[in-house]
């Protein structure tokens, strides 16, 4: 996990670092997180007699009238409001998730009429297990940077699915993030560099007209998460030339709260960089939301100057790493909308039969 | 369902667009031809805020068609702050919280669905309002 030699081979002959003619950065974000919350240890007392410790003690569920389409919709309204521009003025909606609503049927194309940015419009959704959101991000710097469009609004949401007594039911949660990507001079957060590293590696996956994902059990650690997660965050300190001291925040994918703490620790962050974007133990593993809405919480508290650095994982498998910088524009624009903790603390606790009935897991 | 009719009236599901009358400046939702105030014709576009407060309410036990697996839920008569009383569904909230003249906004959420392979409507609901940060 440190770097095999393979990783560095890899990584020194190719470790091209993207950066667009014209820079870009965050002028608006927004995140959501539903209302409900189903502690671990209901998911311990169904399945297992209450023997399994849970991997968090709870995780958001989302309500009967509520999926990807609807918190994605109520995210942009908020990246929105942050950014303070009309909506005629994006070029592009892009929504990443694993649980869009429709198999064909986009999502971008209602949430971007839902928030005024039709019909002169980019929209499409994205797929690549939890980076969909932060590829994307990528996208739209390219996209921007290029003088294509002047704004993309990019989202990574889930409503994520776990099969019933599966592993991956106690942290499968709901809720992500929107940012709208437009040009650096107006950012609350300069985007200075971004990096992406994929390979193919089955470490999770699911096939067409399955209702839950499946996975490779340890396989998800080491081959996948680990090594697509450090060879992402150490190729961008390599060619940015900055060293984990350089930085006051670091947010990585967050399938578990253990996960993001050991490869934290591997590239030299400590607990006090990363806790602030560790949303897993309150919320659980958001999938296409889950990196994206760590960077929200710090948003909400960076100070202009600060330096940030994002690393997204996706099964299948890939990383995406970001170098931000908070403006002086953030402090004012934060307060424009609901903060990721105000989504947060807004909590009701249900059982698992409430969240059997919530998630359509009963056939009638 | 009838997919051509929820089609024409996105705007108003998704942003409560309504109108302002040109002539005696009132607020209409939803939208029509001729102003219910004045008589004139009504053509001015406007989006409501989407907040407002509870002006009454019920709670639905035997709900109609396509709602079954909502119940029991909520539907309020809500006064928008520029004046059009709105009826709609409260959501994010338990039934025994719910009070008249509790200040509520305006969310997008999934109406209905019209079985397991047809369309999702998507529309306005309330809920209890989400302060900023």
């Amino acid at each position: 996990m440190n770097g095999s030699a393979e990783i560095q081979a890899e990584r020194k002959s190719n470790a091209p670092i993207m950066r667009p003619a014209r820079k870009t950065g965050i002028t608006g974000y927004g995140a959501y997180v539903p209302r409900y919350r189903l502690p671990g240890k209901e998911i311990s007392r169904v399945w297992t007699e209450g023997n399994t410790p849970p991997i968090v003690p709870e995780k958001s569920v989302p309500g009967l009238d509520e999926d990807v389409v609807t918190m994605s919709i109520e995210a942009a309204r908020n990246a929105l409001a942050r950014a303070g521009i009309a909506p005629q003025k994006i070029g592009a909606v892009w929504v990443g998730s694993e649980s869009h609503p429709y198999a064909v049927k986009p999502t971008a194309s209602i949430v971007g009429e839902a928030i005024g940015a039709t019909p002169n419009l980019l929209a499409a959704d994205w797929e690549f297990a939890c980076k969909a959101g932060s590829e994307a991000m990528q996208a739209a710097m390219g996209m921007v940077g290029s003088g294509m469009i002047d704004y993309a609004l990019i989202l990574g949401m889930d409503a994520a699915q776990g099969r019933p007594g599966d592993a991956l039911e106690y942290t499968a949660g709901a809720g992500g993030a929107a940012f709208l990507i437009g040009p650096a001079e107006e950012a609350l957060a300069v985007i200075e560099a971004s990096y992406s590293y994929a390979t193919d590696t089955p470490d999770f996956w699911r096939r067409v007209g399955a209702n839950y994902p499946s996975h490779g059990q340890r396989f998800t650690g080491e081959p996948a998460y680990f090594r697509h997660t450090l060879a992402a965050g150490r190729a961008l300190l390599e060619a940015t030339g900055t060293q984990p001291g350089d930085y006051r925040y670091a947010v990585f994918h967050q399938p578990n709260p253990k996960f993001p703490q050991r490869a934290a620790e591997a590239l030299g962050f400590s607990m006090e960089q990363i806790k602030t974007g560790l949303l897993a133990p309150q919320i659980g593993n958001t999938y296409a939301g889950s990196a994206l809405i760590g960077l929200t919480a710090v948003l909400d508290e960076a100070a202009p100057g600060d330096r940030i650095l994002l690393v997204s994982f996706g099964s299948g498998a890939g990383s995406d790493a970001f170098q931000l910088t908070a403006t002086g524009r953030l402090p004012e624009r934060r307060t424009l909308a609901p903060g990721t903790g105000h989504y947060i603390a807004r909590r009701k606790e249900i059982d698992y039969g409430v969240y059997v009935r919530y998630r359509g897991k009963l056939k009638m | 369902m009838d997919i051509a009719r929820n089609w024409r009236l996105r705007k108003q599901r998704y942003a409560l667009e309504g109108e302002q009358c040109d002539h005696c400046k009132q607020y209409i939702f939803p939208p029509r031809d001729i102003c219910p105030h004045c008589g004139e014709d009504a053509r001015g576009v406007h989006a409501m805020s989407g907040k407002g407060e509870v002006y009454s309410y019920t709670v639905v036990h035997e709900p109609p068609t396509g709602y079954e697996t909502q119940a029991p839920y909520a539907i309020a008569l809500v006064k928008l702050e520029e004046g059009p009383l709105v009826t709609a569904q409260l959501t994010d909230i338990d039934a025994a919280e719910i009070k008249i003249g509790m200040p509520v906004e305006m969310v997008t959420r999934r109406l209905r669905t019209d079985g397991e392979e047809g369309v999702i409507q998507y529309g306005y609901k309330f809920r209890p309002i989400l302060s900023a940060a």
